[in-house]
């Protein structure tokens, strides 16, 4: 294979750089063969359906309580990460301490640890004989085999996001700035929530947007420790895969493409939220 | 101000107290949500003891999962590479029209639960699905066989590679390449002698870090694997296995591998920072 430059090589700026037909080639081939085609067969298998089976299965009360789930858990776990993701981005941008660079480089442990390992991990830790378990269940919190438990996978998996989005930000800020707003005689609260927050404010909702993400459609962490009880402790997921190995087809691709339509809707939304609050 | 502990740019006039009671519910949190997990694995791996540990480790079911796992990451990571590059290349060096809408589709897979994922393999695939006629006639197995494993895995990690690389090329520019073509280099020399250096160490995340992921990738894998024992179990489906058998020590000993791959994936993160000086997306 040759690359010359490809005829109709638009280069930035007007420049030209080889490698846009191959380039193009590859990722439109992939995409189309690797992800495209197969969503589309989960578009032509909802089409079998009647509307009367499409409806009975998406508004039956087990498969509205794991959707209420497994948009609720991830939304609150975003929020937990987003609150604690910008603790710990600003404590680790604006101090020092022994082993910064450590839990720095930590952080991204979720996103590298399979989720299988971190749900039977958590579960050990979280259960009511465990190493945390112990000293939470007799004060009344049970976490496993809880929606609690749900909210904790799903803030573990999604930890990373808001940090790494803040990260970037907090160091291109000029801390002279908030000098200023001080010498201008602003307390540290009011130079926190108008001068520094705001400037945070796009960044960490990318961070809760990807970590929202994340968690709807989070399998492998949670199930060891949500226990899976219908209508209690059951997200949508779950409910996928137990119609799966039922043999249920149609009733797993509705129940799917319902939850896929409504996340990438709410993704939209958020994302436009964000794009009107930069503006 | 003093680089001491506990001194950096915080807020002016900010009392020492109030860092230090920052910094203190931060660890706590990132201790109880990863340290300690971190330390749970290997703990509860080696309670037994070292001879348990490797009687888990060296099961030859886990041997089995071991294989199958290695081969589906040997197969996964070279394509995946192959399509993060021409992407990150595509989106990051030209303009064209449509290109919002591609990068869109790059990240698809990131919001696809893994399940969901798995599922869309075996309604195009399985014994009932739409090319499953055909290809039980020809006798190809898809689902419940490699293959399926192969494309679930695919799919889920696709977009990992490209993510790593279009900030990097984005950032870096394409001034270098210019000059190695006015110097009369071809397309290949350019990409291979300069753009492949420039991107090395990002490329290199990139490969761990997609590794990692293929060779942990749990939900679509599970539904697309069909969990016949020694056979289409990886290592993620068999720690799933001894777990709910209660053999928490053998669970957790297979899961210390992975838990291995993934610190390494980290250590690779810190040094890819270090060497390159630029902090990794």
């Amino acid at each position: 294979m040759t690359a010359s430059p490809a005829p109709r090589d638009q280069g930035r700026r007007g420049r030209t750089l080889p490698g846009f037909g191959l380039s193009m080639g590859i990722t439109i081939t992939y995409l189309t063969l690797v992800i495209l085609i197969p969503l589309a067969t989960l578009l032509l298998k909802t089409a079998t359906l009647t509307w009367a089976q499409f409806l009975d299965t998406i508004t039956a009360p087990r498969t509205l309580a794991a959707y209420r789930l497994s948009f609720g858990a991830a939304l609150v776990a975003a929020l937990v990460n987003a609150i604690f993701g910008l603790l710990v981005a600003w404590v680790l941008e604006r101090y020092r301490f022994p082993g910064r660079r450590l839990i720095d480089g930590l952080v991204d442990l979720p996103f590298a640890l399979p989720t299988a390992v971190a749900g039977i991990v958590l579960t050990t830790f979280y259960a009511g004989n465990g190493w945390i378990g112990r000293f939470l269940e007799p004060r009344g919190i049970k976490v496993d085999y809880t929606p609690l438990g749900v909210v904790v996978a799903l803030t573990f998996v999604g930890l990373p996001f808001v940090v790494r989005t803040v990260q970037p930000v907090l160091r291109g800020l000029d801390p002279q700035i908030e000098g200023a707003a001080a010498s201008l005689g602003a307390g540290r609260l009011e130079t926190l929530r108008r001068v520094v927050l705001p400037e945070l404010m796009p960044a960490t909702l990318t961070g809760l947007t990807l970590a929202f993400a994340r968690g709807l459609g989070e399998y492998g962490s949670v199930i060891f420790i949500a226990g899976n009880m219908p209508m209690r402790s059951e997200i949508t997921p779950l409910l996928i895969m137990i119609k799966l190995e039922q043999y249920d087809y149609a009733g797993a691709t509705a129940i799917a493409l319902v939850f896929l339509v409504a996340s990438f809707a709410l993704l939209l939304c958020i994302n436009l939220l964000a794009l009107r609050r930069v503006k | 101000m003093t680089p001491g502990t506990g001194d950096g740019p915080g807020l002016p006039g900010e009392p020492r107290l109030v860092r230090w009671f920052l910094i203190a519910i931060a660890l706590a949190f990132l201790v109880l949500f990863l340290l300690a997990p971190l330390a749970v694995v290997f703990s509860e791996a080696l309670r037994k003891g070292l001879d348990a540990y490797r009687a888990a480790v060296t099961d030859p079911i886990a041997l089995s999962a071991v294989r199958l796992t290695l081969l589906t990451s040997a197969i996964v990571v070279p394509i995946n590479v192959v399509f993060g590059v021409a992407a990150a290349w595509l989106i990051a060096r030209f303009e064209f029209r449509g290109r919002g809408l591609l990068m869109t589709l790059i990240d698809l897979p990131f919001s696809v639960s893994p399940v969901i994922a798995g599922m869309i393999f075996v309604l195009l695939f399985g014994a009932h699905g739409l090319l499953g006629p055909w290809l039980v006639r020809h006798g190809v197995r898809v689902i419940f066989a490699l293959p399926g494993i192969v494309l679930a895995t695919l799919f889920v990690t696709s977009p990992l590679v490209a993510r790593e690389l279009i900030p990097l090329l984005q950032a870096q520019g394409s001034d270098e390449e210019e000059a190695a073509l006015t110097l009369g280099a071809s397309g290949w020399q350019t990409f291979l002698r300069v753009s492949l250096p420039k991107m090395r160490w990002g490329l290199l995340y990139g490969v761990v870090l997609c590794n990692a992921r293929a060779m942990g990738e749990f939900g679509a894998v599970s539904v697309v694997s069909g969990h016949v024992r020694g056979v289409t179990n990886t290592i993620p489906l068999h720690v799933e296995i001894l777990y709910n058998e209660y053999q928490f020590s053998a669970a957790f000993g297979v899961a210390s591998l992975l838990t291995l791959v993934a610190v390494a994936t980290l250590v690779v993160r810190s040094l890819v920072e270090w060497k390159s000086g630029r902090r990794l997306a």
